[in-house]
This record gives structure tokens, C-alpha cells and sequence, in this order.
């Protein structure tokens, strides 16, 4: 579904990726932790095709296409879906409006009809329930007001509408509490079947007890480091990322 | 990033839609203003010696006056005696009596513009008054609105039928010696629409004044009156359109309304003069004095404005609140692009007790633009229990434009309640990016964010030109409905 070969990127003449080699297979979650400012969220951006980075070398080819070649909403309807580690407020356009402008414009792109009025509204409650959020929330401005937690629920609710093929959860577990953590793992979980991939960037092990992964990456000063199973993460939770560089054999190639 | 900046900037370099020229036999002044001008055009309206005296102190008063230079606007000096000052299809000559016989040319006109004047048309519920250049050449449900008692007619016409009205009321709120440019208007104001609501009638259908512009060289002067007596209501909006000229056109009209106990009257424009091309070169100087006066207890004044048009806007719709709970509002989405300037905002004067006002003021900055708010809220000695609340939000699209808001205020009594607020902000890429990423285009995400802060101001539309407003600031910034 997606391969990253030796991605080298840099903003501003600063480089911040350099050579990540990732390759995922339909139906896999991978996790991807590592140090903050090793740029995790970088790659996810650069995935999704935000502007401003630098590509110096190297290729991403999504279902056999040339990703970066790729205008972001295109990649979106084709479905990449990025979970932002910090939602954006857009004041006076509804999350009920904006959602349906954006379900249809994945649907025509995949030449299905638009759906109408009613039939977004009852997908929309029915996706809306199981986040243990209120059908109200649709109404108010796309996260405006929001409280941490609300705006990442949105975010989940906003993949459970578009139905991706390759989602990106960047922490969208960070600033969640245990019951809300729960209600967006179960989210996750849900949505995961045999030809949808999820690459979950997280600090926390815990979430991980929920969204188990098939793999485990560190990135870390913009290199996958090391790979392994779910179990590098439990590693990493007791040891921190400290011993990661000084370890002679990394455990395992970067993905399978 | 700077991609980015310069895909908003083409964006927002969209084509006028309205520049084309209605090819019609005109009866035209020769350039020149002078007495001999006032003469004429009052002759050719074949005005009662009042106005005609009426005019032509204006036009001495006039004389005496200069151009103000304290907006925030840049322009060459403007030579009043190359412009004409009278402009008429010659088919006007004999006003037509019913829609049947309105040149079919005019019609088209209208027709183009997304005014069909056939009332079983488009715009079933609204009424519409066209004036084309000087004069008006239709308005339409006019045996409708008689029986409701409601006049809407062109001034001209009033001033014939109605003289009683027009000279209690014309200059009342806004006197000929008020500024430069109203004096100008009141010496060769040329057409226009007047509007009386009788005492307790709500006016049945909406009422719109649609100025087209055509003539070369020539100045548009519109006068509107809007009289709201005891009880009564009514919404009324103006819409307006010229041809594409590499010449600077003036357009100084002057509007004032009068609402009396507990009258309402709710004003709406839709302002889409030519703005110039993209270089800024041509376009209309909007040069206008906007007034209601709130002389009834608990009466209401409501201004929304969509001003996307217009090389120059100089405008501050006001209210004077002189009645006790009489009420002021003014709503606002201006939008400049390209080289466009817009000075605009309100005044309001609180003189009665417990009289309240709100502004709201969307600035919208483009390409090497110029977008100023300013506005005057004044709270004079007896004004006990007064309030305001204004708010402010500008809005900058790429690095070269300019936003700017001179806020005056003058507060005589301490039991009033005064509350500004204003903000400035860039069009965000992380907005347009997380649209993006949902699979909207650029060019949609665009037009939702934009139309999402102005969201205020647009539900204060009435509905049926809330659509053509949103559609309208798409075209000015392209993009579609919000
Ligand atoms: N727009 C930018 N301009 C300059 N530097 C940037 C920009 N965006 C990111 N960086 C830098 O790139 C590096 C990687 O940032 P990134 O956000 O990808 O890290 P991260 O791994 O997601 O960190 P965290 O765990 O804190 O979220 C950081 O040093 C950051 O300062
Ligand atoms: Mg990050």
C-alpha cells in the first residue's frame, strides 16, 4: 500500500528527515514513537502533501502511484487521512457542513453519487454515537471552542466519515483521559480491516494496549532507527530512547 | 510557502462579470457643471420651483467646500467639469407606463444581470426599481404594494406625485452643506428610489433598487429616501453594477431613511461596481452618504452591507438615534482585492435613552489592497442606559495588502456601556491545508473559510440574496457558496 524509500526532506534549508525507509502493508497498524523534535510529525505532513517541505531525495508510491506528485486533496480522496496532532479552528463553517462537502467530494472523486442532505445526517449520527459525542457537536464551527479531547474525538469521527485506506494518527492520543483514550482506541479498532492501514505516531505505550500494533518503529533525528513488534514498545516505556543509538545491531529491518 | 501566497493571490484575481455595455441611444450632457447643469436637470425632471431653489443652493454651497482628505485613500485629483452629469436612455423620454413598454434593450440588460423586471419572474417576492444611468426605466409590483398602501417609485416620480413627502423629508437627515459629495449629489442628484410605509403596514414584499451604470464619462448620482412611519416595516436592498472602463467613473449618491415609533427599516446592499482591472486601472469611485435617523421611540435602523466592488469605497452608513430604546445596527463584509480601496464603516450617535448599537465589520484584504474600518460610536449627555458593542475582524489574504480600523469614540455619559473588540488575522494555510486534507480544493476551502467569517454579517441578508452574496464574494475571491 505504501512505500517510503530513503525520504530525505528539509524546511528551510534545515533537514529533518533524513532517509526514512518504511514500507506498509494493507491491514497492518504500524506505531511510530520517538523523541519529540525527531520529526514524526513531519513525515505525516509531508504524507499528507502540506506545503513548505523540501523533498531532497527519495520516493513515496501510494497503491503504485506517485504520492508527493499528488495535490493534497487528491491524495485525501484517494484516500490518505491524517489525524492532526493539532486540529485547526475554522470559525463560522460548520463541522456538519464542511464534513459533507468533504464526503462528497471523496465520493464523486470515486464516482459514487453525492449524498443528499438526509442520508449525511443519518451517517453522520450513526458514526457520531459510538465516539460518545453528541450530534450537536456538528452544528458548532469545525473546532472552535473545542476542549483538547473534543477536537480529537472530531478528528476520529472525521475518519470514521471518510472511510480512508491509509490513516495517520498523529498523538491523537495526547491529552486524552482514560475513558475518552478508550472510546477513540475502540474508534480505531473498529474501522480496521484488511485493506485499511493506520500509522499511529504516539509517546505512550498505553495506547497501544488498545490499538495493538503489528509493528513498532522509532524514529528518531529523522531516521527509523529501530523496528520491532509490539513488544519495542513495552521496551521503550521502561528504557526511554536514550540506549537506542548506542545499541550496536538494531533488532530488526525497517518494516516488513 | 510563498506558493501557497501566490495560489491565493490568482484565486483572488477573478473576472468582473458584469463588464459589458448596453448599446443604446442616450440623451447625454456634455461634460461641465455649473448653474445652467442644475437648471437643466431639474428642468428636464420638470421639478417644482422648490427643488429647483433647493438644488441650486446646494450647488453654491457646494462651491464653497472641498474634497475630504482624511480617509485612508489614495486618488488623482478629480475634474468635476469633465464628467457629465445627466445620462438617459432616450427611450426613457416618455416614462413607460407598464413593464410592456420598457425598451426591450433595457430589459436585457436587466435580463444579463440577473434581474429579470417580468414580475412573475426569478424574484417573485421582490420588487424592483431600475435605474439605468440617470433615470429609472422600471418598477415593478407597484399595483401590489398601492394596495397595501406601501409607494415605491422612482424619486423623480415622487416628487411629482408625492411633493408633500419629499419636501417634508428630503434633506432631513442628511442636509446638502453635510459633506462635499452630498451637496454634490443634492445639487444634480438625478434618480433614485422613494419609499414611504404608511403607519402600522409591513411592507409585503421586499423592495430593491437596481443601479446600472452604462454611459462613458458620466457621474451617477442616486438619491434614495426611505420613509418608515409609526408601526411599520420594511426591508429594502440596492444592487449595483457598471461596464468595464479604463476611466475612473464617480458615483456620489446619498440615502437617508426615517423611522418613526417603533418603525423598522432593515437596508441591505449589495454593492458590485466595477473595481478596476487587475493593474487598477479604471473602476468606480463610490463616494457615498448613507443616514438613518431613529426619531420614533423604539424604533430600528438595520444596515447590512456587502461591498465587494468599487476602484475607491467611501462610506459610512449611520444612525441616529434619537428615539428612547431606538435600536442601530450595521453589518458589514467589505472585500478588496487587486488595487482596490474601501474606507469604510459607521457612525452611531446616541441621543435618546437606552439606545443600543452593534457593529460588526469584516474586512476582507487582497493582492496590494487597501481595507480601512472606521467607525464613530458617540454618546451624547442625555443618553442614559446607552450600549454598543462593535466588533471588528480583518482578514489578510497573502503579504501585500493592507488592513486597518480607526476606531473614535466619545462617550458624554457614564451610564453608558461601550464594547470593542477587533482582531486581525492571515488566512491560515494550516485552515486551507486541513480543508485540503479532507479532500476540498483549495479554491473551495478558500470560499468556506472566508464565508464562515463572514457568517455574521450574512445571515442578516434577507435570504434570497444571502445565496447571491456568498456567490458573489466567490467571484470577488472566486470559490463557491459557504
Ligand atoms: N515549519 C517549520 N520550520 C522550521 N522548523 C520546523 C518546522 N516544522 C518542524 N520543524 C522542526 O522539525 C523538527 C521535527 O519536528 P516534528 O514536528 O516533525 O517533530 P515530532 O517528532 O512530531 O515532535 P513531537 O513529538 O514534539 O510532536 C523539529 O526540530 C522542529 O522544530
Ligand atoms: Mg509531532
Amino acid at each position: 500500500m505504501l512505500q517510503i524509500r530513503n525520504l530525505h526532506v528539509s524546511i528551510d534549508g534545515q533537514k529533518i528527515l533524513r532517509g526514512i525507509d518504511l514500507d506498509v502493508q494493507p491491514g497492518t497498524v504500524h506505531a511510530v514513537m520517538g523523541p519529540n523534535g525527531s520529526g514524526k510529525s513531519t513525515l505525516a505532513s509531508v504524507l499528507a502533501g502540506r506545503d513548505g517541505y523540501e523533498i531532497e531525495e527519495g520516493s513515496v508510491t501510494y497503491n503504485g502511484q506517485d504520492l508527493l506528485d499528488m495535490d493534497p486533496e487528491i491524495r485525501a480522496r484517494e484516500g490518505v487521512f491524517l489525524a492532526f496532532q493539532y486540529p485547526v479552528e475554522v470559525p463560522g463553517v460548520t463541522t456538519m457542513y464542511f464534513m459533507r462537502e468533504a464526503v462528497n467530494a471523496v465520493r464523486k472523486h470515486r464516482g459514487e453519487e453525492e449524498l443528499s442532505a438526509g442520508e449525511f445526517l443519518k451517517l453522520a449520527r450513526q458514526k457520531i454515537g459510538p465516539l460518545g459525542m453528541d450530534a450537536d457537536m456538528l452544528k458548532r464551527a469545525i473546532n472552535e471552542g473545542f476542549s483538547g479531547g473534543e477536537k480529537k474525538r472530531s478528528e476520529i469521527f472525521q475518519m470514521a466519515m471518510l472511510e480512508p485506506k491509509l490513516a495517520v494518527l498523529d498523538e491523537t492520543d495526547s491529552g486524552l483521559d482514560i475513558d475518552a483514550l478508550k472510546i477513540v482506541a475502540d474508534g480505531v479498532n473498529s474501522l480496521r480491516s484488511a485493506d485499511r492501514s493506520f500509522v499511529v505516531i504516539t509517546h505512550y505505550q498505553r495506547l497501544l494496549n488498545y490499538i495493538v500494533p503489528d509493528y513498532v518503529h522509532v524514529l528518531s533525528d529523522g531516521k527509523i532507527e529501530l523496528s520491532g513488534d509490539k513488544t519495542l514498545a513495552l521496551e521503550l516505556e521502561s528504557r526511554g530512547y536514550g540506549w537506542i543509538n548506542d545499541d550496536v545491531v538494531p533488532q530488526a529491518v525497517a518494516g516488513v | 510557502m510563498s506558493s501557497a501566497v501566490e495560489q491565493l493571490e490568482g484565486l483572488t484575481a477573478q473576472e468582473y462579470k458584469y463588464g459589458f455595455v448596453t448599446d443604446i441611444d442616450q440623451e447625454t450632457l456634455p461634460p461641465g457643471l455649473t448653474e445652467d447643469t442644475v437648471r437643466f436637470i431639474s428642468a428636464k425632471k420638470e421639478e417644482p420651483e422648490w427643488l429647483l431653489d433647493w438644488r441650486l443652493k446646494a450647488f453654491r454651497q457646494w462651491q464653497g467646500m472641498t474634497e475630504p482628505t482624511w480617509p485612508n485613500v489614495s486618488y488623482p485629483k478629480i475634474d468635476y467639469q469633465s464628467i457629465s452629469y445627466y445620462a438617459a436612455p432616450k427611450s426613457a423620454d416618455d416614462k413607460p407606463k407598464s413593464l410592456d413598454e420598457v425598451d426591450p434593450e433595457l430589459l436585457a440588460t436587466y435580463e444579463k444581470l440577473g434581474i429579470p423586471l417580468e414580475e412573475r419572474a426569478v424574484l417573485a417576492g421582490v420588487a424592483v426599481d431600475a435605474v439605468f444611468d440617470s433615470v429609472s426605466v422600471a418598477t415593478t409590483f407597484r399595483e401590489k404594494l398601492a394596495d397595501a398602501g406601501v409607494i415605491f417609485m422612482s424619486i423623480s416620480e415622487a416628487v411629482r406625485e408625492h411633493p408633500e413627502l419629499v419636501r417634508k423629508y428630503l434633506g432631513s437627515v442628511v442636509p446638502p452643506s453635510d459633506n462635499f459629495f452630498a451637496a454634490l449629489n443634492s445639487a444634480v442628484f438625478s434618480d433614485g428610489s422613494f419609499v414611504f410605509i404608511p403607519k402600522g403596514v409591513t411592507c409585503p414584499m421586499e423592495l430593491s433598487t437596481y443601479f446600472r451604470i452604462n454611459a462613458m464619462n458620466t457621474g451617477q448620482f442616486e438619491r434614495t429616501l426611505i420613509v418608515a412611519e409609526d408601526d411599520s416595516y420594511v426591508s429594502y436592498l440596492e444592487g449595483c453594477t457598471a461596464p468595464m472602463r479604463d476611466q475612473n467613473q464617480l458615483h456620489a449618491a446619498v440615502v437617508e431613511l426615517v423611522a418613526l415609533e417603533n418603525a423598522r427599516i432593515k437596508y441591505s446592499t449589495v454593492q458590485n461596481w466595477y473595481p478596476g482591472d487587475k493593474d487598477g486601472n479604471g473602476g468606480i469611485y463610490n463616494f457615498v452618504t448613507k443616514r438613518g435617523a431613529c426619531r420614533g421611540k423604539r424604533s430600528k435602523i438595520s444596515w447590512t452591507q456587502v461591498e465587494t466592488g468599487s476602484a475607491i469605497t467611501w462610506k459610512y452608513p449611520s444612525c441616529i438615534l434619537i428615539g428612547d430604546g431606538s435600536v442601530g445596527e450595521f453589518y458589514s463584509v467589505a472585500v478588496t482585492n487587486n488595487h482596490q480601496q474601501a474606507d469604510t464603516g459607521t457612525k452611531m450617535i446616541h441621543i435618546g435613552k437606552d439606545t443600543t448599537s452593534t457593529i460588526v465589520s469584516k474586512g476582507i484584504s487582497a493582492g496590494v489592497s487597501n481595507n480601512s474600518y472606521r467607525g464613530l460610536v458617540k454618546i451624547m449627555p442625555k443618553a442614559e442606559g446607552a450600549r454598543n458593542f462593535s466588533q471588528c475582524d480583518s482578514m489578510l489574504m497573502g503579504d501585500r495588502c493592507g488592513a486597518h480600523t480607526f476606531p473614535y469614540l466619545e462617550v458624554r455619559n457614564k451610564t453608558a456601556q461601550v464594547e470593542h473588540e477587533a482582531t486581525t488575522s492571515k488566512i491560515g494555510e494550516d485552515q486551507i491545508f486541513y480543508l485540503n486534507q479532507r479532500g476540498i480544493e483549495t479554491e473551495d476551502a478558500v470560499s468556506m473559510i472566508v464565508n464562515g467569517f463572514c457568517k455574521e454579517v450574512f445571515r442578516e441578508l434577507p435570504m434570497e440574496f444571502a445565496v447571491e452574496a456568498q456567490k458573489l464574494l466567490g467571484v470577488s475571491l472566486e470559490g463557491s457558496v459557504g
